[in-house]
């Protein structure tokens, strides 16, 4: 700020980004973030290296528009289930977010979960949040940058390596290991690995906070699911003010703990703000504060709005929770869960699409007969050869002319021209459109058979 | 532009979007600092719903330099590429130009696959499995529509794959058709011949390829044909691929086998056109399609 005529002061309204240093806090919610953390991780890093039927368990072919989850084998027009999964993330996003506040933001969402990493490993390079804040301060000498330099280059290794592992879903890990071995990685896969591993650098290293206070739409649209009865990150002021030790003051001993260990700065003291993510560090930090100064636990708790103002005991707080919106939200979400898992089921792994020729409309045959031309695309979505067995009905006489079965081989699709005839007796068959019915069943296996609607033309 | 037929509107878009762009960084200028009196500088001042105010919070420096970096890219981008009026660009970039080059590219990278085709004859590329496979594909894009996707044509498209050719089945004869396309022309006859005369004709034509005929009519259509068709379909009927006339005493009815239909094609005519496709498809294509429709025609094996 500068001094400027007229005893105003100039103000801007950009700022150089305060580096947060925060301080590592250990405790409950601590332990289950790195319970999180290692979920989470460990199913990234580790499925693209499970087998499954001679091929890699979980692999999106995206050259050949096939994706291979386990036993099944989804193909573009499954498309049906990935918005469903989006639909089921979208619901339980709500729902926790109107039961809990931010809970996925403060343990789960990948930013937090890497910014989280990242931090443990410039702990162990660095030191502590003092040590940091100090190192940050002093001059540039040999140990700083030999000690940035270290930090750096193992967050960058860790950065490639989940850029690697990323990749490792689209190409077979194994076979992409052995390109990265010989430098022999394609020029898509060199982007993504480094773009990806840039993104994890530059977010969890040097962007953090300002994610989710600048850049996340979550963040931002989550604040309209909160409702009073929604458990947040709460500061008992009542019971810690005035601030401060000694004779008639309040449980806060003003030690700064809860924003020193805060990722995005701030100071859960000042209420409720749209930068906290809902990690409940300070929770954890303000406890192990109370237990040294011997005060009850919980100054800093999750609370709602409504046991705040209502005094509600925790009993009746949590009974709240069970609120029409909460029900719900929860109704849908079971219903469309369980939808899903029956459709996925029952799902035939087999896809027929008739496609009539249009210019040729009808052909006479012989004497006697009317022929359609139609051509089948058959996908066989199994991972095993097929032998399908091709009828057709809807008219009296009507049969296909040529080859009835077809051999299409394990997770490919096969164009197959088909010529259906009618034996017609001219007063018995007006011309018009009929409608057929191709239906097309694996032979030998029971249960794989698809019927598709067709049309029949005579003039 | 040049659908604007005076220069001011040239100018005026030029000008117009230089000028935005700069007051755009004016603007910036201007807004990223503010004079506030003196320790009021918490919130902004603005109040709302009575009692809702609004922190001052600061953006990051880096993301006005986001600002500035979508300036000087706008800017950057007039430069390179046509936006400001009639002016080109630097790079020259159209459509057009954006096309050919693509074209140019998938040219180079998929001509090698037809190339190597391309030295070998017909009748040898006609019993290669991975040749008639390209030629199928190349079918099914350009020739399905009309031929449909087996081939065997349909009212008024000739059947590829049986052993009648009204233009000739050697490969020549076949590769001719597909480049330079054919016009084949009935000339009606209705005039001439009259409506019993017409109906005499057709119940010869049908006697010619063994269908149940009137045989008074078969007589009279006989003596009409001598003077009226021969000189296209030849004194026997059998056609003349010279000029695509067909043969008329096989069972291959291009536009219908029944009396009234045939009645129609003499009186009334029949002009059908298989377009050229030389502008369409390359040499190397053309040969590969002229193998797949020659195969169709050949005893299976």
């Amino acid at each position: 700020m500068n001094d400027a005529p007229g005893g105003l002061v100039e103000q801007s309204l950009y700022e150089v980004r305060k580096t947060i240093h925060p301080r590592a806090v250990h405790g409950w919610f601590a332990a289950w973030r790195w319970a999180l953390v290692w979920a989470t991780q460990l199913v990234f890093y580790c499925t693209p290296w499970l087998q499954w039927n001679g091929r890699q368990a979980l692999h999106f072919d995206i050259v050949h528009r096939k994706f291979y989850i386990f036993g099944l084998v989804f193909w573009p027009q499954d498309i049906i289930y990935l918005t469903v999964l989006l639909i089921i993330s979208a619901l339980s996003l709500f729902l926790f977010t109107a039961i809990a506040g931010r809970l996925w933001c403060g343990f789960a969402c990948p930013q937090t979960v890497y910014t989280e990493i990242f931090l443990w490993i410039e702990e162990k390079i660095e030191g502590d949040r003092a040590a940091r804040m100090r190192l940050d301060a002093a001059p540039l000498g040999a140990r700083k940058a030999g000690l940035k330099a270290a930090k750096h280059g193992a967050w960058i290794a860790f950065a490639l390596w989940t850029g690697f592992t990323f990749v490792g879903y689209v190409t077979p890990i194994r076979e992409l290991w052995q390109e990265v071995l010989t430098l022999s990685t394609g020029p898509w896969e060199t982007f993504w690995v480094l773009f990806y591993g840039f993104a994890t650098y530059g977010n969890a290293g040097w962007m953090r906070e300002q994610v989710c206070k600048y850049m996340c739409p979550y963040a931002r649209f989550q604040s309209a699911m909160f409702d009073k009865d929604t458990l947040i990150i709460t500061y008992d002021r009542e019971r810690g003010e005035p601030r401060g030790k000694g004779e008639g003051k309040g449980h806060c001993v003003d030690c700064s703990i809860c924003v020193q260990v805060c990722p995005t700065g701030i100071d859960i003291r000042n209420g409720l703000q749209y930068e906290c993510i809902g990690c409940a560090a300070c929770i954890d930090g303000c406890d192990q504060v109370m237990d040294k100064v011997g005060f009850p636990k919980g100054l800093i708790r999750y609370s709602t709005t409504h046991a705040m103002e209502q005094k509600l005991t925790r009993a009746q707080m949590f009974k709240r929770a069970f609120r029409p919106r909460v029900l719900l939200y929860s109704a849908i979400l079971w219903a469309i869960i369980i939808a899903a898992g029956v459709s996925l089921w029952q799902r035939v792994p087999l896809k027929v699409d008739v496609i009539r020729d249009r210019a040729a409309i009808a052909r006479e045959v012989g004497d006697d007969e009317i022929e359609n031309v139609y051509r089948l695309q058959i996908m066989n979505t199994t991972e095993q050869p097929r032998v399908y067995e091709i009828r057709v009905s809807g008219l009296h006489d009507i049969h296909v002319a040529g080859a009835q079965r077809v051999e299409v081989d394990g997770a490919t699709a096969h164009m197959v021209p088909m010529k259906v005839r009618v034996h017609v007796e001219r007063e018995h068959l007006r011309p018009g459109t009929y409608p057929v019915e191709f239906r097309v069943s694996a032979v030998g296996v029971p249960g794989e058979s698809v019927r598709e609607k067709s049309v029949f033309i005579v003039r | 532009m040049s659908q604007f037929t005076s220069s001011f509107w040239d100018f005026y878009i030029g000008v117009i979007s230089v000028v935005s762009i700069l007051a755009c960084g004016v603007l910036l200028l201007a807004q990223s600092k503010r004079h506030v009196a003196g320790g009021q500088a918490e919130t902004t001042g603005h109040t709302w719903d009575e009692d809702l105010g609004e922190y001052n919070n600061p953006l990051p420096r880096w993301w006005m330099w986001l600002f500035w970096i979508t300036i000087v890219f706008s800017l950057v981008y007039l430069a390179l590429y046509p936006g400001l009026g009639s002016y080109a660009g630097y790079w020259k970039w159209t459509q057009v130009g954006q096309l050919e080059r693509e074209n140019a590219q998938a040219n180079a990278q998929f001509g090698p696959l037809y190339e190597k085709f391309a030295g070998q004859e017909v009748a040898q590329l006609a019993k290669s499995p991975a040749a008639l496979a390209i030629g199928q594909k190349l079918f099914l894009n350009n020739c399905a529509q009309c031929h449909a996707s087996d081939a065997a044509g349909s009212a008024s498209f000739p059947n590829l794959t049986d052993i009648e050719w009204l233009w000739g089945g050697t490969p020549e004869a076949i590769k001719t058709s597909i480049a330079e396309g054919r016009l084949g022309i009935m000339p009606p006859w209705g005039t001439v011949l009259g409506e019993q005369g017409v109906k005499d004709a057709a119940h010869y034509v049908m006697s010619l390829s063994g269908m149940p005929a009137d045989s008074i009519r078969v007589a009279r259509g006989k003596e009409l044909f001598a003077k009226t068709c021969i000189a296209c379909h030849g004194p026997e009927g059998k056609g003349n691929p010279a000029m695509g006339a067909p043969n008329l005493t096989d069972n291959v009815w291009l536009h219908g086998r029944s009396e009234s239909q045939i009645v129609q094609t003499i009186a009334k005519g029949r002009t059908d056109q298989m377009p050229a496709h030389k502008d369409l498809l390359s040499p190397s294509r053309i040969h590969l399609l002229t193998a797949y429709v020659y195969s169709l025609s050949q005893p299976q094996k």
